[in-house]
């Protein structure tokens, strides 16, 4: 693997190997000691054109346990704002010797022009692109359902997991969507029509616009985040009206089943789309995501950076 | 000046010799000969130059993209004796200084004819109309007039813009994309937006619009043109139009009879331009209309652009591509090739029929004794493979380089004068 740009490039046997890779690093990093040398003298810039201090903080979390040399680039304050193009930003980091560039841009598909135009040598990982794309959510996303569900699963068949929220502008939706299909997950997005693509059968998964209906089924609810601009362009007429056919409230959540779990990426809008009750409910699962995040973006990192295959970690980590 | 094509094949199908002298052709038969310059058109077909109802030339404001000069070379490149520059030019295209500025820069090129659009707002803001009658009354003779670019979106400013034209016999050539249903829109909604995250251009945007506008116009009695249909459902409403016997004309571009949406998914932006590409289900229709008359002509919606407005990710990109030196080569092997229309009808729909929407009356003349010699002289068959660095145009911006097409432009006569011989352009130096 060169580069992480979509669920979409990943054979189901990459995704379980970057999955099952994570657990093995979990195990070896739960002692005392958390870092490990692998990644020495190895450089891995955070180029982020957008703001994010969880996905950003979680990429540097994980290269600095693996002992890569960490770079943060961020794009305010920068020369990308005097005007400096995606290509000539890339390109200067890779003359400083970035071997691996993790990039977060608000246009669609800015990491695979990144990793296909030629403009650079360097692995990429998209860390979000625009509405398109957000792999490592979703892996960490699938990490954490397995924890709770079956720590060797290889296939989510039988799991019933809704997606809620905006999923017209959402990649986390988009990756999710890929994924879980690719391990048989029994998958349904619940929006209002505004906030579903138009051509939504095309996607091969289920979709509602009702979120009472069948609530009792679902092993797995996922939250989305809802951007309050929204409103500014009708999608809905405002919080209020939303939270109440959308928002993952206290009645919801008693409906839901015993062992079922509620998921967010992050940042949650408390009294939005999940309320404060849900979000800090014994269901909820969305600080376990957190800590995930690092391992699966341990694992990663690690793939791409030509670390040796799963099979051979231990011995390379000489544990 | 006496100049002799010899063995040529007619649009016809028949094999005739052409004798032109001056400006004009004076003679056609069989074994003419001539003391003057002899073109061997044997297995060559002979037909009237073509004649682009769209195109965009960037000068004054954006020479480093295209000038008139070089924008009238990849016009005789690609067979086209006459082109109409759009108005969306810096300064805009929309008072009689800047049309004759364009114009009497074409006839300074002397390559070709370019019939300058003006603009029919000012500014192209959509708000007033601009001076549409003294660029008619100009040297320029403007006829056509375009907000290309932009859609006239406002009703009432679309309506009077017809009715004014009526007393100078001009028409309004509509970019038909609601702006409101298409704020950030980058490429066509669908199947394949909603799986690349790229905010969704719709059809009905463009449908609701040619709707609108063939109502507005039937009801006023005014000609409307209608620029670069890309959907279906506007073939449909066209095709409609026409069968009520109301006044419209539509044009297609060459990319979008070839190209799908499916080209996004490279997230290459040498795929974006405006309106989007569809589906292949659209494509389809759009081969069908042109064939069946409902679409009126090719134009190329030759869009130039530096290197570095393509050379970013998509959403940052501009919108077009070049296609005056590709265009012949795409319509033969989309249309004719696949037997969809015979050679008659493609000199209809690039010569003839654009001639007619813009006036352009020393254009797309039959080749006959008294006919302006205005001439493409072409290889059907040849195969070629696009090399974007041999492109006239000042701009390299085709999402055909590489690709194989049929039929090729050998030589190029306006006016009389061979202004490309064997590929060879007048003024520009080989090595």
């Amino acid at each position: 693997m060169k580069h992480l740009l979509s669920i979409a490039d990943l054979s189901d046997s990459e995704i379980l190997g970057i999955l099952d890779t994570a657990s093995e690093l979990e195990k070896l990093t739960s002692g005392s000691v958390k870092k490990l040398p692998t990644l020495r003298g190895r450089t891995v810039v955070n180029l982020f054109f957008e703001d994010s201090t969880r996905t950003r903080l979680s990429f540097e979390s994980a290269a600095k346990r693996l002992s890569a040399d960490v770079t943060n680039f961020s794009a305010k304050g920068s020369s990308v704002s005097k005007g400096e193009s995606l290509k000539d930003t890339a390109q200067t980091l890779e003359a400083m010797g970035a071997d691996l560039i993790v990039i977060r841009h608000p246009a669609s598909g800015a990491a695979q022009r990144l990793a296909e135009s030629g403009w650079i040598k360097a692995s990429v990982i998209n860390a979000g692109d625009g509405t398109h794309q957000h792999p490592t959510q979703a892996l960490l996303d699938a990490f954490t359902i397995r924890k709770h569900f079956g720590p060797t699963l290889t296939s989510f068949s039988g799991l019933r997991i809704a997606i809620v929220g905006d999923i017209q502008h959402s990649r986390v939706a988009r990756s999710n969507v890929l994924l879980l299909k690719k391990l048989g997950a029994d998958v349904t997005l619940i929006a209002p029509p505004t906030l579903l693509p138009s051509i939504i059968d095309s996607w091969g998964v289920k979709s509602s616009y009702d979120f009472d209906e069948n609530l009792e089924d679902f092993d797995v609810v996922m939250m989305l985040r809802v951007q309050l601009e929204r409103m500014s362009d009708s999608f809905f007429p405002n919080g209020r009206e939303y939270s109440k056919a959308y928002g993952l409230d206290g009645d919801r959540l008693k409906r839901l089943k015993s062992d079922a779990i509620v998921m967010h990426p992050g940042p949650m809008n408390r009294g939005l789309e999940i309320s404060a009750a849900s979000a800090d409910s014994i269901r909820s699962v969305v600080l376990d995501q957190v800590s995930n995040g690092v391992l699966v973006r341990m694992a990663a990192l690690y793939q791409l950076l030509g670390g040796p295959e799963f099979a051979s970690v231990q011995e390379t980590l000489g544990a | 000046m006496e100049l002799l094509l010899k063995d040529g094949i007619l649009p016809n199908g028949s094999t005739s010799d052409i004798r032109i002298e001056g400006e004009i052709i004076t003679e056609l038969g069989q074994e003419l000969s001539s003391a003057g310059e002899v073109i061997n058109c044997k297995g060559l077909r002979i037909l009237p130059g073509f004649v682009d109802l769209h195109t965009h030339l960037r000068e004054p404001g954006r020479e480093n993209a295209e000038t008139v000069l070089t924008g009238s070379r990849a016009a005789i490149r690609g067979g086209f004796t006459a082109i109409s520059p759009m108005a969306n030019t810096s300064p805009v295209a929309d008072s009689a200084g800047v049309v004759e500025q364009v114009w009497r820069l074409g006839r300074e090129a002397g390559l070709c004819d370019v019939f300058p659009i003006g603009a029919v707002s000012d500014g192209l803001e959509g708000k007033k109309l601009s001076e549409m009658k003294a660029m008619a009354d100009s040297a320029a003779h403007v006829r056509v007039f375009s907000d290309d670019g932009k859609c006239v979106s406002d009703s009432l400013l679309m309506r009077r813009a017809l009715e004014y034209v009526k007393s100078f016999g001009g028409v309004i050539a509509q970019h038909a994309q609601d702006p409101r249903l298409t704020e950030g829109a980058q490429m066509n909604e669908g199947i394949v937006s909603s799986q690349l995250g790229l905010a969704g251009w719709p059809a009905i945007a463009e449908e609701s619009i040619i709707a609108r506008d063939i109502l507005l116009a039937h009801s006023i009695g005014s000609r409307l043109h209608i620029c670069h249909l890309s959907t279906k459902g506007s073939v449909e409403i066209i095709r409609w139009a026409k069968s009520q016997g109301m006044q419209v004309t539509a044009e297609v571009t060459p990319h979008h009879l070839l190209l799908t949406d499916e080209t996004a998914r490279t997230y290459d932006p040498i795929y974006k331009v405006n309106p989007p590409l569809r589906t292949d289900e659209d494509v389809k229709a759009l081969r069908a209309a042109l064939a069946d008359g409902t679409i009126d002509i090719v134009s190329t919606d030759h869009a130039p652009h530096p290197t570095e407005d393509k050379d970013c990710e998509w959403a940052a990109a501009a919108f077009g591509m070049v296609g005056l030196e590709t265009a012949l080569g795409i319509v033969i092997t989309t249309m004719i090739e696949t037997g969809l229309i015979d050679w008659p009808r493609l000199v209809e729909v690039m010569s003839a029929n654009p001639a007619k929407i813009g006036g352009y009356i020393t254009h797309g003349m039959d080749l006959k004794k008294g006919s302006v010699a205005n001439i493409a002289i072409v290889d059907p068959s040849k195969k070629w493979t696009v090399d974007r660095e041999l492109l006239h145009s000042k701009s390299k911006n085709t999402p055909f380089h590489g690709w194989q097409l049929t039929g090729d432009v050998m030589h190029t006569i306006f006016n009389g004068k061979v202004v490309m011989r064997n590929h060879n352009l007048i003024g520009v130096s080989h090595e």
